[in-house]
């Protein structure tokens, strides 16, 4: 979007402060769970933003902390659940990395709320709401993300 | 410079009652690389397609992004529709603003926010859409069909009628599977052995298929048009080549045990057909509980068979075979009722379930034909039947409804009086779902011909009193509590997947709803398909089903493999990894991480011919795209085409331009 327009959109339309979350679901179960969540008209907050990924496996961790550096103030990572991968193990390579980046965003200072990994199925409509709803809350009591390390480097 | 056209759909009201659509395509103009923008009212329909063809032609676009449904419903759709209008079909993004966007909000404002931003992330990322090509890969024309119960039977024969091979793999000694459990069928009181077992007979003696009894399938790997799988054939003791099914084995095995066909109500004994009209009628030792194999003595069999076909030596047989395509028909399984305390089951002999009640009337069950009390054998007068045993019951077993129950419940009562003229039914329900081709009358004639009396309500309660069951319950209609001296109890217990659907499920990489039900590619649109290629679904393992279903739907899913086998060979999926070997280290961690040993190390000579390097190099044809090595990779020297690093970030940055200070 041209800065014009963004600048007559906020000011238009001053809102509260709202989280932005970026979420990385992949294609064969929560993609889909998404989708079932949609199609039973299932309600939840609208903050999340979706990119589509083959497999929670195609996550690279640094996806993770390119979002908070381009100012997410959450980042919602799902799959399949462990056992159930279309590509068979690509979630437990997730898991592996994702649960080391938890540890490691603390370590950052990011606070680690801000980060969720979990397990949805394409059955699981019920369950993606449910999870898309607390984790916005989550990160809404966390407050707007700070910013990563040199402010300069941030997206303007 | 990419020229992106965006077509924002309402569908409908769908999702422009809740996303201002004319907004959104008017926002996306100001996007970057946007040449084009527009709104219509069905982008999927004809004249909606024709709009994104003509607009290619006029404003020279090449790149497409559609902000409608989910991609999973209409990217193909639009694939095909780009690529007629002369581009490549990977050059299509979607932005799925109905399932995730217009359905699961309730602020217009909020939720036309969300739509402007997803299909900005879409356009970022079509921007760096490159064109993808898709490769032809072999074609196995040989169906593989899991479970041979009616369902089962006929999707083998429809598909070995068509003229291609069919493996039918079933995991118990005889093909029949639920339905030759079956006396009569509803609603046309059909006997079931009379329809099913020629059909037995026709799978078994047709030249393109053939059984696998008393058979698992142990591993599935790879993919549509070439699964691998691995079946392990059990032991069965009996030379299937020498037996002549004489039967005299069984007669002289001094072991008794409780019937499974015949649900507990019978005996069979430790070397046995399930029923005298399986096929093949070849006998099978339970290892578990013959003699033989637990002491090392007996072998009465082996001394009778007039062919020396009992042979204690066999052992399981594991065979690896590819197919083409996999029809998964493995059924379901009656529940437990004995979570109901409170109706006594398992505590009184006479309280039994429908499959019982079943097995009591059948000319070849435990009683051959004749319906009597399984504490007494006295023919039984009042019998209560009781609807929802397990069903639409989420306290004590499911939500759902498990379909069949009142029709069955109705064909019963219908019988009893048919055999024992003075014996009064009574049918304890919830509401009468009598929705099939001639249900509601079957379930009228009951009532009104044969006087079953049905009473809407619950029972509290089951006990015994003497040689009678008191059943206690009410009559909501009535507005009454009831109280009914009952000789029978039959209970309509609840259809459950097959204990070990999951794991099947699991091998076969298809996912399952809540209760382990086999899950479909879509609920009304693929109802036979799975999300993963090649694997299709027929009968009660996708959800309760009746006979005629089941049949309907194995035919589908045989005229699905028709339809992939008549195809020369198959495209492959583009989206695979590729290695830049400018900068690949060779570590071959990638290699390490593949699930499918798609990655081979590949040295890299000069002109000369001297190794320069060794790097990591993919195999497409094994490469199934799930990018898990990308994300392992410590140079980034491995992407997924259609999912690279920069198209990914592609997505988070439109975001952080257009809404992220």
């Amino acid at each position: 979007m041209s800065e014009e327009t963004r600048v007559e959109t906020i000011e238009a339309e001053p809102k509260a402060w709202e989280p932005k979350i970026i979420g990385f679901l992949c294609n064969w179960c929560t993609y889909a769970g998404a989708d079932l969540a949609g199609s039973s008209r299932l309600k939840y907050p609208a903050n999340l933003r979706v990119v589509r990924v083959p497999c929670s496996g195609r996550v690279d961790p640094q996806f993770v902390l390119k979002a908070f550096e381009r100012g997410y103030d959450g980042v919602l990572v799902s799959g399949c659940h462990p056992g159930d991968c279309h590509y068979s193990k690509g979630n437990f390579y997730a898991r592996r990395r994702l649960m080391l980046l938890q540890r490691f965003l603390d370590y950052m200072g990011i606070e680690p709320e801000r980060f969720h990994f979990d397990w949805i199925s394409a059955a699981e409509g019920q369950k993606f709401a449910e999870v898309v709803t607390e984790f916005t809350e989550q990160v809404r009591k966390t407050g707007p993300f700070p910013g990563v390390g040199d402010q300069s480097q941030k997206v303007e | 410079m990419a020229r992106v056209g965006v077509f924002v759909c309402w569908c409908g009201s769908n999702i422009a009652k809740m996303v201002d659509v004319e907004k959104v395509a008017e926002v996306a103009k100001t996007f970057p690389n946007v040449a084009y923008s527009t709104n219509y009212k069905y982008m999927c329909s004809e004249p909606g397609q024709n709009l994104v063809k003509d607009a290619i032609a006029e404003h020279k676009l090449d790149r497409i992004v559609i902000a409608s449904c989910s991609p999973r419903l209409h990217e193909p759709t639009f694939r095909r529709c780009i690529s007629e209008a002369g581009l490549n079909p990977f050059f299509l993004e979607m932005a799925n603003i109905r399932e995730h966007c217009s359905w699961v909000h309730e602020d217009r404002d909020e939720a036309t926010a969300k739509a402007i931003d997803l299909t900005a992330m879409a356009v970022a990322k079509a921007a760096r859409n490159e064109p993808l090509f898709t490769q032809e890969i072999p074609l196995t024309k040989k169906a593989l069909v899991i479970g041979g119960g009616i369902a089962g039977i006929q999707a083998a024969l429809d598909i070995a009628d068509s003229g291609y091979q069919v493996w039918l793999v079933e995991k118990t000694p005889s093909i029949g599977g639920r339905m030759a459990q079956y006396d009569k069928t509803f609603p046309t009181l059909d006997c079931a052995a009379c329809i099913l077992t020629p059909k037995m007979v026709d799978a078994a003696s047709h030249p393109n298929i053939k059984i696998l009894t008393y058979s698992e399938v142990e591993n599935v790997s790879g993919f549509i048009g070439n699964f691998d799988v691995t079946i392990r054939k059990k032991a069965r003791s009996v030379d299937m080549d020498k037996c002549t099914g004489c039967g005299v084995c069984y007669s002289k095995c001094p072991v008794k045990l409780p019937s499974e066909f015949d649900c507990g109500l019978g005996q069979r004994r430790a070397i046995y057909v399930p029923f005298p009209q399986a096929v093949p009628n070849v006998p099978v030792i339970d290892r578990d509980n013959c003699r033989w194999f637990k002491d090392g003595k007996c072998g009465a069999c082996a001394k009778i068979c007039p062919s020396q076909a009992v042979d204690y030596s066999l052992e399981d047989e594991v065979i690896t075979e590819r197919f083409g395509a996999i029809v998964a028909a493995t059924g379901f399984q009656p529940w437990d009722p004995s979570a109901y305390g409170n109706l006594g089951y398992g505590k009184y002999p006479d309280v039994i379930t429908s499959l019982q009640f079943e097995r009591l009337f059948n000319a070849s069950g435990p009683t051959e034909g004749k319906l009597v009390r399984p504490s007494d054998h006295q023919p039984p007068k009042n019998v209560v039947f009781i609807s929802c045993i397990g069903s639409r019951d989420e306290e004590h077993g499911y939500p759902y409804c498990s379909k069949v129950c009142c029709m069955y419940n109705a064909k019963h009562a219908l019988l009893l009086k048919e055999k024992v003229h003075d014996a009064q039914a009574y049918v304890f329900y919830m509401d009468i779902r009598a929705n099939g081709k001639g249900y509601e009358e079957f379930t009228r004639r009951a009532i009104e011909k044969y006087g079953a009396h049905y009473l809407r309500g619950r029972v509290s309660r089951v006990f015994q009193v003497g040689d009678k069951l008191i059943v206690r319950g009410v009559d909501t209609l009535a507005g009454k509590p009831v109280e009914i001296e009952a000789d029978m109890v039959v209970l309509a217990s609840a259809m459950e997947a097959q204990p070990d659907a999951k794991n099947l499920a699991r091998k076969l990489g298809i996912s399952t709803d809540e209760y382990n039900w086999f899950s479909e590619a879509h609920p009304k649109l693929k109802p036979v398909e799975c999300l993963t290629g090649g694997i299709y679904l027929a009968g009660a393992c996708q959800y309760p089903k009746d006979i005629p279903d089941s049949v309907a739907q194995a035919s589908g899913a045989a005229a699905k493999v028709v339809v992939l086998f008549s195809k020369p060979s198959l495209e492959s999926e583009p989206t695979v990894a590729e290695v830049n070997e400018t900068t690949c280290v060779g570590c071959q961690l990638c290699k390490e991480i593949c699930p499918y040993t798609a990655i081979e190390p590949k040295t890299i000579f000069d002109r000369s011919g001297n190794p320069v390097k060794t790097v990591a190099s993919v195999n497409e044809g094994l490469c199934h795209g799930c990018g898990t090595c990308v994300a392992g990779c410590r140079s980034s020297s491995i992407q997924l085409k259609g999912f690279k690093d920069d198209q990914l970030l592609a997505e988070l940055d439109a975001l952080a331009f257009a809404e992220i200070d």
